[in-house]
Parts: C-alpha cells; structure tokens; sequence
C-alpha cells in the first residue's frame, strides 16, 4: 500500500518536472505584462496579435510546409531503400543501415554544419532549399528504422503466394505487401514529422538568411525578447496535438502496433 | 529482383550525396589550413586553454546529466512496467508530447522558472524555505540537460524491461532470490543494452549542445558546443571549427563502439 502510493507519487513528480515549463508557457500566454517575470492579469491580447503577426505566422508556414515535404519525401524514399535492402546480401546490408544510423547517432551539431560544408562548396544558395534537403536526409532514418522491423517480419512466402496466383509484382506489392507494413510506415512518417518540426541545430546551420522556421525565429528574438505572440501560437500547437493523440488514442486502432 | 534493388537507387545516392561526403568535407576543412595546405593546427587547438577548458566542462556536465537521467529514469521504467497500464498511450502523453511545444520555448521557459524572483523561488518563499540560486550557473545547465533529454534515456530503458520474460524473474525467485538479488542478478542484467543505448542517446547531445548553455547559462558559461557554433556563425573559421569538432566525433564513436557492443540485436533502440 504505501509502496503504491510512493510509485504513484514518484511518477506525479516526473510529470511536474516534465510539465512544469509547458504550463508555465500557456500561463504566460495569458499574460497581460510584456515582460516574462511579471504578472500582469489574464489577457486574450497576444492571441488576437498573434493574428496580425504575419513575421510569426510565415515563420509557422515555412516550418509546417518544411515538415511536411521533409517527411513525405523522406517516407517515399525511405520505404522504398527498404525493399531493396532486404534484397541485399548481408554484408552490403550492413554497410547501408550503418550509413544510415550516421546521422541518428552523430551529434546535430556535426550533421548540421557537415551539410552547411557541403552547400557552401556546392555552392548552393541558403535557403528553404537547403534546410528541406537537409530535413530530408536526417527524416529518412527514422522511417527506415520503423519500416525495417516491418519488413523482417514479413512473411516472404505470402508475396510469392500471390505471384504464383497470377497477381503482377505491383497488385501483390500493393495487396499483401504494403498493408503488412503500413502501420511501420506511417509511424515512420510521424517521427520523421515531428523531428523535423522540433529541430533546431540542424536547420540553424543550413538555414539562409531571411528564412526562418519558428525555432529559428524564437532564436534570434532571445536575445530582443520573446513576443509573447510566440507563446500564444506555441499553446495554440500543444493544444492541437493533445486534442488530436486523444482522439487517435479513443479510435479502435491496432492495439498491438500501439505497443511497439 | 532486379527491380526491388533499383527502388533503393535514390537513398544510396541520397545517402553518398548528403551523409558521406558532408562527413569527409569535415574532415577535409579539420584536415587543412586556409590554403589547402594540410595540417593537424585546427585538432591540436583543442589544447588551447579556452578550447580544453569548455570541452572539460561539457564533459563533466554532460556525464553528470546522463548520470542524473539513469538514476531519475530507471525506477520510473521499473514503476511503470510493474503498472501495467495501457502503457504507450500513457508514457507517449508524457514524453513525446513535450516535444511538440518548440525546444527552445521549454528551456527558456526554465528561465522563468529559475530566476531570483521566478516562480521556484516565490514558491520556496512562501514555504519560508532558502532561495536557489542557480540560474546562469552550470547547474541550470545540467537541469536543461536533464529537463531536455530524459525522454531519451526513459524509453530505451523501460523498452528493454518490458521484453524481460516474467518467468525469469519468478524462476530466480522460486530458486531463493531476494527483491535484491533478483534485481542484480536478473533485472539489471537484461536491461543493459536499454541503459546503453539510453546512455548513448543522452551522452551526445549533451555533451555537443550549444543552445542550452546559452539559454540557461546566462551566454558566460561557454560549453565545446558553443566554442564550435561560434566558429562557424561568427568568425566563419570553419577549418577550425571542423578541426574541434573532429575532436568530438571521437566521443561520439567511442560510444557508438559501445552500443554496438552491448546492444547487438538493436534491443535498446528507442521508439
């Protein structure tokens, strides 16, 4: 009994230190004082300015469309890499999942200002350009390692089944091949999503002038202050997600997958 | 067949393209003076006083972070997996979703937090308990490294737990194991490549990062991360900055070595 209650207590006290900054965020979106240590009363105002703050709102465009390409193009790619390595022979298999654990096992830093290196003798221009290519080559990791495991657990003779059964290489692909690992795909997709939506380092190396994510955005006004704006928008975000996982976790989904 | 192999032609290319020679483009700039000319100037500036003393300082915060991360993480996978709850929901609800309210806003958030007249303290007041003071010290430093990548040390951990067959366990207690030994014995054991990989995980970019030590370091406190972020946005040295962080990659495969070691079937990976 008292062994419970202290696990429990235990656990509450992770969740205040995890939650602690974020609530501390939405509070300060309430604000009514300009300045973060002050409370000044509860106010909507940052919310309506957020509305008319087109510098934040572009910021917003260009992360979210940055995301969205980056993850896409990193899941088609990635699953892709995915048939054909489980087509290799070992030793060659080895070599391209250890290419690919590089850029997840390699610091930020080091990804980040290798492929700046790399844009400045290519000569390639800073830009959002860059920073989608550079997205994408950090995204495709993530998929790979979430369709993989998908992949190994297939069950080769189901395929050939299908082929023996008159299905063409693509209608078998697509009917028995694809759904098996769809589940491994669209997780991949999500992290790959949210990595891209979260990162800083690696876009504040390959980023150009005049084009800002909003990580990079809430960077350079550190030093000016934060808009309180910013605060607002941030809370409109974690807001939506929480909405949204709750949701996903009420539907009836593949309680299994979920586990994994 | 044939075919199936050609659909992997854009990553390989992909992979040459943007993950290889990126990396020999660090080694070449680290490798090579202002001229071309080659040189061993840009590592062996890590000597300098300035240079060694932030890589020391990164060092001893990071281990310390990854240290205080084990300790705060491994009984909280423990807890978790004797709950049995509907588990990924709740630990995802906890620990990704941090993640989506932008990184840089938590950790600035702890400066709010931290400050002399900040939240923490008012609370301690009211207590009648002594202020703390720890903003803009390596103390703050180590909490953002703690408060930022405790999510990567929890799952691996709790992951490789949670595969731990129940029979095991049962099997040393009927032949006599106490909670203890059971624990040293068993439990500790199996979860290695979990901690490792874990280990790994918080070690590097702890020990690598620059926004941190800005944002709770009041911008004196300078960590290897910054000396080498410096480099390349201010005074555009790449070739040293590439020598310095050469230095880094050292670190990070040493550890690499060691996942490798330990975790052979990929048991302890994250997510």
């Amino acid at each position: 009994m008292i062994k419970d209650t202290a696990k429990k207590i235990y656990i509450i006290l992770i969740i205040i230190f995890m939650y602690a900054p974020i609530a501390t965020l939405v509070a300060l979106s309430f604000n009514a004082s300009k300045t973060r240590s002050k409370w000044g009363g509860f106010t909507f105002k940052w919310y309506r300015e957020l509305m008319a703050n087109e510098e934040i709102l572009q910021a917003l465009m260009n992360t979210l469309l940055i995301a969205f390409a980056a993850s896409i193009i990193a899941t088609i790619i990635g699953t892709a890499a995915c048939i054909s390595i489980m087509g290799l022979n070992r030793k060659s298999r080895a070599i391209i999942l250890g290419i690919t654990n590089i850029p997840m096992l390699n610091a930020d830093i080091v990804t980040g200002i290798s492929l700046m290196l790399l844009f400045i003798s290519l000569g390639i221009k800073f830009g959002t350009g860059t920073i989608l290519l550079s997205h994408i080559t950090f995204c495709i990791p993530y998929v790979i390692l979430s369709v993989m495991p998908r992949m190994q657990r297939l069950n080769p003779y189901i395929y050939e089944a299908a082929l023996d059964l008159g299905a063409g290489p693509v209608y078998g692909f697509s009917k028995v091949v694809f759904p098996e690992i769809l589940p491994g795909i669209l997780s991949g997709f999500l992290m790959a999503f949210t990595m891209s939506l979260d990162d800083f380092i690696i876009t504040h190396f390959t980023k150009g002038a005049g084009v800002d994510t909003l990580s990079t955005k809430i960077y350079t006004e550190v030093k000016k202050g934060i808009k309180p704006e910013m605060y607002a928008l941030s809370t409109l975000i974690f807001i939506t997600v929480l909405v949204l996982l709750f949701l996903v976790n009420k539907a009836p989904l593949d309680k299994k997958e979920q586990a994994k | 067949m044939n075919k199936k192999k050609m659909l992997g032609i854009p990553y390989f290319i992909w992979a040459a393209m943007f993950i290889l020679i990126p990396l020999f483009m660090v080694f070449y700039y680290g490798l090579t003076d202002k001229n071309g000319a080659f040189t061993l100037e840009n590592i062996a500036a890590m000597a300098l006083r300035g240079h060694a003393r932030s890589l020391w300082r990164a060092l001893y915060l990071s281990f310390a972070a990854t240290l205080l991360c084990l300790a705060l993480a491994y009984p909280l996978a423990m807890i978790l997996n004797s709950m049995n709850i509907k588990k990924h929901s709740f630990i995802v609800l906890i620990f990704i979703l941090p993640m989506w309210m932008n990184f840089l806003l938590r950790t600035l958030a702890w400066q709010t937090l931290l400050e002399k007249t900040g939240v923490i303290n008012s609370l301690l007041g009211l207590l009648h308990l002594p202020p703390l003071r720890i903003i803009n010290t390596p103390y703050a430093i180590m909490l953002g490294m703690v408060y930022n990548f405790l999510p990567f040390m929890v799952l691996p951990v709790y992951n490789s737990l949670e595969k731990i067959d129940r029979n095991i366990i049962n099997a040393a207690k009927d032949l006599g194991a106490n909670g203890w030994q059971v624990f040293v014995k068993v439990t500790l054991p199996l979860s290695l490549p979990g901690i490792i990989s874990g280990v790994t995980m918080v070690f590097i970019p702890a020990l690598t990062t620059f926004v941190i030590s800005k944002l709770l370091g009041g911008s004196k406190i300078l960590l290897i991360g910054n000396v080498v972020e410096e480099e390349f946005t201010q005074t555009s040295n790449w070739h040293l900055g590439s020598g310095l962080s050469m230095v880094l990659m050292v670190f990070i495969l040493v550890n690499m070595v060691l996942s490798a070691i330990f975790d052979k079937k990929g048991e302890g990976s994250a997510l």
